[in-house]
Formats: C-alpha cells, structure tokens, sequence
C-alpha cells in the first residue's frame, strides 16, 4: 500500500490542485479485476488536464487501455480498427497482421478475442475517447453502443469520454445507457500561478518568477484563463521581463520599475501575439531587435488586408457593397441626376436607425441593381462584355462576393458583399472614389 | 516491479481479515451495479413476468409459435427480466437441451445483412454452409428460411431477443422483422420472438404488412412503486446475502445497512432522487459512488457519502462550465441575455454583442476596453463550447460577424453563476442584474 501512495503522491506533485478528481478516479478504478462504471463522462475546459491526469493514471498503475482521439478517427472504421490494433498490440507501420474490423458487431466479437488472447479478459479494459463530441457526428449506434460496452461485450470494460461540452448536448433520439458524468474543475488564479511555477528558470529566483506571473495574469485574467494560452505567453515574454535585471538597470527587488517596464509590453502582446496576428517566432525576433535599436512596425496579419484587382473589379465590389448595405429606396437619391435633398422627416427618422445597416450585416441584391450602380458609379463607358460578368463571378471564388440561393439561378442570380468596411474603403481609395459619401449610414 | 507490488498487496491482505472481506464485498456490489450484473431478486412486475414466462415456455416445450413486444422506459428491467426467466428455463434438462436462443441488438445489427449473419452464427449454421461461409444477403436469407421452413412443430424452437426493437424498424423494407413474424405466423419452426424497446410508439414504426402478422401482444414495464418500495430496493441492493467467508463483517455491514435505511438524511436523499428520476439504474449510479469510496480506514458506507454522492450526480454542467470562463466572456453572455430580453428571442449577431458590450464598458464601469479582434476570439471561444449556437447552418458563407446566433443558456443559469464566480466584479453583477439600460 505504501508504494501505491507513494504514486498518489508523485502523481499530485506532477498535477498539482488536482488531488480530489485524482484521488475520486482512482477510487472508482479500484482493483484491476473489479468492475467500475461502464462509461465515465469527463468535462471541463481546456487545458484542465483532463487527458493527462486520466492517461497518467493508467500507465502508472499498468493498466490495460487505449487511448484514442476521435478527431483522427473521420469514419467509425479508423475508430474501431485503432482501438483493436492498439489492444492488441500492433505497431501501426506493420500492415501484416493488423486486425480488419468495419462494423459495431464484428467490433464487439473481436474485442472479446482479442482481450482474450492478450489475458487481459479477467481485468478492467480501459477506452479512453478524447475529443468525445466528435462522436455526435459519427453514425447514430456509435455512441449509445460504447456507453453500453460493458453490456454488449459481457466483459469488464470501462469507457472514458473526455469532452470540453457538457453531456446535455449529447443526448439524441431516445436516449443512452447514461454514464456516470464528473466535472474537472477550472483553476483559480492561484492555482494557475502554481502551476506555472512547476517550470520556472531555473537561473532566476523563484519569488522573482512568481512576481511575473502574477503580472502576466493581472493583465491577461480577463481575456483569458486557459492555462496553455497563458503558459505560452509568459514564456514568451520573460526574456523581455528579465532584461533590466541583467543589464543592471533595475534590481530584482525593484518591482515598479519591472512593472513600468513590461506593462505596455504585455498590452501589446494582448493585441497581436494572443490573437496569432504575429507569430511567437516573430515577436522573439522583434524583441531583439528591440534590444538593438528602434521597434520595428509590426506588419500584423490583418493589416495586409490590401488585395491588388482589377480597375474594373474595384467598381464592381464597390458597386456591391453600395447595393448590400444601402436599402434600395435610397438608390435614386443618391445615383440619380435630378435627385432632391433628404427631407427633415426623414433625416430625423433615420437618427433612430443610424448605423443599422453596418450592425444587421450585408443584404442580398439582385444583379441588375448591382449593375445599374456600377454604371452609375464608374467613370466612362462599358460595354457589358463577357470579361464584366467573368470578373463578377471571379470575385465569388475569392470569396469576396457570397452567392446567395434563389430561384432562378441564371436569369437573377443575387449576392451579397462580403468585405468590411476597412477593405472597401482602402479599395476606393486607390481608384479616387469617396465610398463615404454614399452610405446611407454615414451621410 | 509491478508484480512485486502485487505480491506485496496480497500479502499484506491476507494479514487483516477485515481487507478482505471489504474487498470480497466491494467486488460483488462493484458487479452488482455494473451492466453485467446477474439478475438479482426482481423486485415488482411479478404480473409481467409470469405472463412472459409462459409464453416463452410454452414455445419451449409445446412447439407453438409467439411474438411479443417488451416495453418500458430505459432502466427498468426489461433486460434483467428476459434473462432471468431464460436462466430459469434451462434449469430444466428438456428445454436446455432443445431452446435455441439468437440473441440480437439493434445497436450492433445496424442492417438485415449484419443481422442475418450473426443469426447464422449463432444457431451455429455456418458449418453447414460448408467453405463458402456466407453467400450474398438473399442466398443466406433463403438459405436460412429455408432452415427454418423445413422444419415442422417438432424441431427445436428458438427464441428471438431484438433489443433495441425500435432500431430493427427503420431497416430497408423490414425484412427482417417481416421474415420473422412471418415466421411465427405460419406453420414452420416454432419461434418466439420478444422485440425489446423503450418506444410506446413502436407499433407506429412498423410498416402494414409487418403489422398485420405481429400478435399486438404487449408486456409493459413502468416503474410503478412508491417512495418506500424504492428504499427497499436500494436497501436491498446493499445488503450481503450471507456467505460463509468472513461472516462477521457480512453481519456487520448487512447491519450497517440497516441503519442507513432508517437515516434521515439518507431518506432525504432518496427521496430527491426518486422525484427526479425513478429509474434504478440513476440509483445505481449513487450506489456505485459510494461504494467505490470505501477503504480501510472507511469501511462502511456513511450518510455523508449518499449526500456527497447525489451533490456530484446533481451539479448543473452548465453553471459548472460558467465557472470558468474569463470575465470577458461573461460580460458577453450577459450582453446577449440583455439582447435576448430587448428584441424577444430574436437571434442576434456579434456586432450587436460587441455594441451593447461597448456600451457598457465605456458608459458604465471602470474596465479597459478591449478591441474587437479580442473579443471577437472570447466570442469564438463561447461558440466552441456551444453555450451560443448559430440559428442558421454553417454551411452559408456569411462573414463571422453577421452570423445570426441564440444564446443557449437561461438566465437563471446565468444568476447563478455570477454568484458563484470567484472575484467578480460589482459592476458586471450590476450590470446583469438591470434589465435594459
């Protein structure tokens, strides 16, 4: 018994502020021969070490089971032959002997067999599914026959689905073998300094470490408490932490000075390295180059929203975005020759409804109203050739207009524009056209 | 190494009785509310089974032909109660000898070819076909009724078990079901065939011709016992009955037992989980936890067990899921609710989100303001846990932003979870609590 401690205790200093749901799994594992719940449902965010704690458990104790993501598994074969093979045995490189199974009956046949023939028929069988709301999208009898594994197989077995959403939205048609549903808690920001603190520089103090990182939370809690997300980015940005410290500018008590020094860094990481407009690579280079001289413009990945089209095109999408956000009736006065100004009533009534129309998303348009503004808008004479309707459609394909489905496909297709405001604005710079002044929302 | 373990285990065992008979113990009741349990003493349905019984028997032993369909809600026994009766048939010589049983589930058997298979397999017919295991699904068909047909009132009879009935019904054409009612219906092998399932509507599924040759005899299983049976049978499921290995802790804990069934607090616990759900397999689920927690130190169930089982049983996921989201993803939900509440149920998209969020951050408190592509991602975030969901398919190409969603979590859910969230800030509370700003 004293080695089996001594393994709860190993286990608890490698997963630290996990030792109830530990020690509730380990209890209802109990003894290799003795049964336990036929399906375990495990839940809870990302990162809550839901996976590692319940596959650490079993190759400590040595106990039989297999371990499979469903989102590898596309269709229910690549499912059942992996647990099969990896029962067995079978490295996956060797096509030789690697067992054939296409059903949920041959399933269940051959997974007697071969527990039989490894031994194992007497000791609980453990199958761990990973990612377990990928089943929901498998065949219908998928997930209601592992639920009732034991059942079907009359064998010892335990199934263990692990998923980031709760169990209700599982539950279709007329219902399952229900399993026995437990909860992996989030950390409380203690708990996720205490973790990060499991892997801290070792040439640097722990109370100075610990110090970061609760200047790292305090700047990333309220966006963010996945623990892999915010374990990344303190990574990331110690070197940058550190820096006074090791050039002698600031000591490593002088914790204003550090703050003052990381604070706008850390703001900056929020805006671009936490939503990957940068890579971590890049930001390690600009750090250093930081560190060189002047901070370079960081060209993000949203900032090169600029796409290179035709003269033609740039009408053509601003004609679109023209037709999707402003309502029809507005067209006269804003593309006819003669057109009156906006009477008083209706400037007041559209005070309420300002900006509406950027708020509700684009409207499908017909094509010949996108072809009447075209016109209308553009500078000179165009024939209707083939090429202007070749470049509608290719203006589809780049995803830039969306085909909206209607009746009549061919005779009055409708579309709808699919750009923001920022691109259809930089667009009609570069041909001199003023998009501003013929919105409907902002005149 | 790890057999040394083992050894060392075992050794250390041996030297308290006590170890050993709450293991013995544990084994039995871990088995007992597993699905794999033998069928314990059946509490109810004396009716049901009686009925069932004789007409199983009677085509065991007289040759005569039945179907019938079991029925019940999930959990009650229908199973349990097959197995039993089966079990005690075969106590005679004569049946044991002559019965035939196909056992087949609709979760495993998902088409007639599948099905027919695994019958020849199970009437142990392949050798007769020889080398060519299995031919095409029509030659094996009439291979089989062929089989079955040339045999009169005094071959073997067999006994059908369809679990999962309902799912036997949405087969091509039902073939299967047609075959075998048709089976029934006519002069040919003696067959019973009993179609297990927890749809009331399951007669509806079945098309004319399949209806027309189905006997319309049906067993129902509901739970209908009271508060105190329900305690009885828990209690009974925890006793021991007596073995002679280490008697003294049996009579121990079937004493124990007894106690907690006169326990107030466990009679509470019972009886919320009875108003919630009567099935005993849920019970099993209590049972199961609590015994599992037994160890040396702790050898006898406690009330406190019960209560500490029925809390991790009741706990509401999805206020367990709030927990543990970022302050920015609740301020969204409760944007949401508050759009919710405004346009009616009205789905709504992340630009009226992002506006009422902007609303209050500017207007109302204290907090930073976050720029769009970051709560653009926690919106993202909320979209892959599915508390919101987009009322129209994935499948049209609309930028994320417009995408139409609704908010799939009620408010009291929401309430709930600000209470219990560590640190949350006064204003956002404020905030969720004021209906329209």
């Amino acid at each position: 018994m004293a080695e089996f401690d001594n393994f709860k205790e190993d286990l608890n200093k490698t997963f630290p502020c996990r030792q109830s749901q530990i020690n509730l799994l380990m209890s209802l594992f109990g003894q290799r021969h003795q049964y336990t719940y036929a399906s375990l449902f495990i839940y809870g965010h990302t990162g809550t070490g839901k996976t590692a704690v319940t596959t650490n458990i079993l190759n400590h104790l040595k106990l039989p089971h297999v371990l499979v993501n469903c989102v590898e598994c596309y269709s229910s074969r690549f499912l059942y032959e992996m647990i099969l093979n990896s029962l067995h045995g079978n490295s996956v490189t060797e096509s030789s002997d690697l067992v054939k199974c296409d059903n949920m009956n041959d399933f269940v046949r051959m997974f007697k067999q071969v527990s039989e023939e490894k031994g194992i028929d007497k000791e609980t069988i453990y199958i761990v599914l990973d990612k377990a709301e990928r089943l929901r999208e498998m065949e219908m009898n998928i997930l209601p026959a592992f639920l009732r594994l034991q059942e079907l197989t009359q064998q010892n077995v335990c199934v263990i689905l692990l998923s980031e959403i709760v169990w209700e939205k599982f539950r279709t048609g007329s219902g399952y073998c229900e399993p026995f549903v437990l909860h992996f808690s989030d950390y409380t920001n203690d708990q996720l300094i205490e973790i990060m603190m499991l892997d801290h520089p070792t040439e640097y103090d722990e109370n100075f470490y610990r110090m970061y990182l609760n200047l790292v939370l305090s700047v990333f809690q309220m966006v963010c408490r996945n623990l892999k997300e915010l374990h990344h980015l303190a990574r990331l940005n110690f070197q940058r932490y550190a820096e006074p410290v090791k050039t002698g500018e600031a000591t490593a008590e002088d914790t204003r000075k550090l703050w003052k020094n990381i604070e706008p860094h850390l703001k900056k990481a929020l805006q671009t390295v936490y939503l990957r407009e940068v890579s971590s690579s890049q930001w390690e280079k600009m750090q250093q180059s930081i560190e060189a001289g002047q901070p370079p413009a960081l060209q993000g990945l949203s900032s090169r929203s600029h796409v290179e089209l035709p003269y033609y095109s740039k009408f053509l999408l601003i004609a679109a975005y023209l037709a999707s956000y402003n309502p029809a009736k507005t067209d006269k006065r804003f593309f006819a020759k003669h057109a009156g100004k906006m009477s008083k009533q209706s400037k007041l009534l559209k005070k309420h409804e300002r900006a509406s129309n950027h708020m509700l998303g684009p409207k499908p348009f017909a094509l010949d109203r996108m072809m009447a503004i075209f016109y209308s808008v553009v500078e000179g004479r165009v024939a209707p050739t083939a090429n202007i309707f070749m470049q509608i459609s290719s203006l589809v394909s780049l995803n830039l207009l969306g085909h909206v489905a209607s009746d009549d496909q061919i005779d009055s297709p409708k579309y709808k524009c699919l750009v923001s405001l920022d691109f259809i604005k930089s667009v009609s710079r570069t041909v001199n056209f003023e998009v501003m002044r013929y919105l409907f929302d902002f005149v | 190494m790890k057999s040394s373990r083992r050894k060392s285990k075992t050794t250390k065992e041996t030297d308290s009785g006590e170890t050993t008979s709450l293991q013995n113990v544990q084994d039995e009741l871990r088995l007992r509310f597993s699905q794999n349990a033998l069928s314990p003493a059946l509490h109810g349905y004396e009716k049901e089974r009686r009925q069932l019984f004789d007409l199983i028997k009677r085509t065991a032993s007289t040759g005569e032909s039945n179907s019938v369909l079991v029925i019940g809600p999930r959990g009650s026994g229908k199973t349990m109660t097959l197995n039993s009766i089966y079990n005690e048939l075969i106590e005679d010589d004569n049946i044991r000898e002559n019965l035939l049983q196909v056992k087949l589930n609709g979760l495993l058997q998902t088409d007639d070819k599948i099905a027919l298979k695994e019958i020849t397999r199970q009437l142990q017919l392949e050798n007769t076909l020889g080398d060519k295991v299995f031919g095409s699904f029509a030659e094996t068909l009439q291979f089989l009724l062929d089989a079955l047909k040339c045999g009169s009132q005094s071959s073997k009879p067999i006994l059908f078990i369809l679990e999962e009935f309902d799912m036997f019904a949405h087969h091509k054409n039902q073939t299967l079901l047609y075959n075998l009612f048709d089976i029934a219906q006519s002069d040919q092998a003696p067959i019973c065939v009993v179609g297990v399932t927890c749809r009331l509507d399951v007669i509806e599924l079945l098309e004319k011709r399949v209806k027309s040759r189905f006997s319309h005899r049906q067993v129902y299983f509901l739970n209908n016992y009271n508060f105190e049976n329900y305690c009885d049978i828990c209690m009974s499921y925890l006793r021991i009955e007596s073995k002679p290995v280490g008697s003294d802790f049996i009579k121990e804990w079937n004493k124990q037992v007894e106690k907690l069934s006169k326990d107030g607090t466990v009679r509470d616990v019972l009886q919320q989980q009875f108003n919630f759900n009567k099935d005993i397999r849920a019970l099993h689920h209590i049972l199961m936890y609590v015994v599992c927690h037994l160890n040396e130190t702790h050898s006898f169930p406690t009330p406190s067990d019960f209560v500490e089982a029925m809390k991790v049983t009741m706990t509401d996921s999805k206020s367990a899921m709030l927990h543990g989201i970022s302050i920015l993803e609740l301020c969204l939900i409760i944007a949401m609710k508050h759009l919710t509440d405004i346009y009616d149920g009205e789905p709504f998209n992340f630009e009226m989100v992002y506006s009422e969020y902007a609303k209050f951050a500017q207007k109302r408190s204290s907090m930073q303001m976050y720029e769009k592509a970051v709560v653009l991602k926690a919106f993202e975030h909320l979209l892959a846990l599915e508390l919101v969901k987009s009322t129209d398919g994935s499948g049209t190409r609309i930028q994320k932003e417009y995408r139409l969603m609704s908010l799939l979590i009620h408010p009291s859910q929401i309430t709930d979870a600000l209470q219990k969230y560590p640190q949350c800030p006064t204003e956002v509370k404020q905030w969720a609590s004021t209906s329209v700003i």
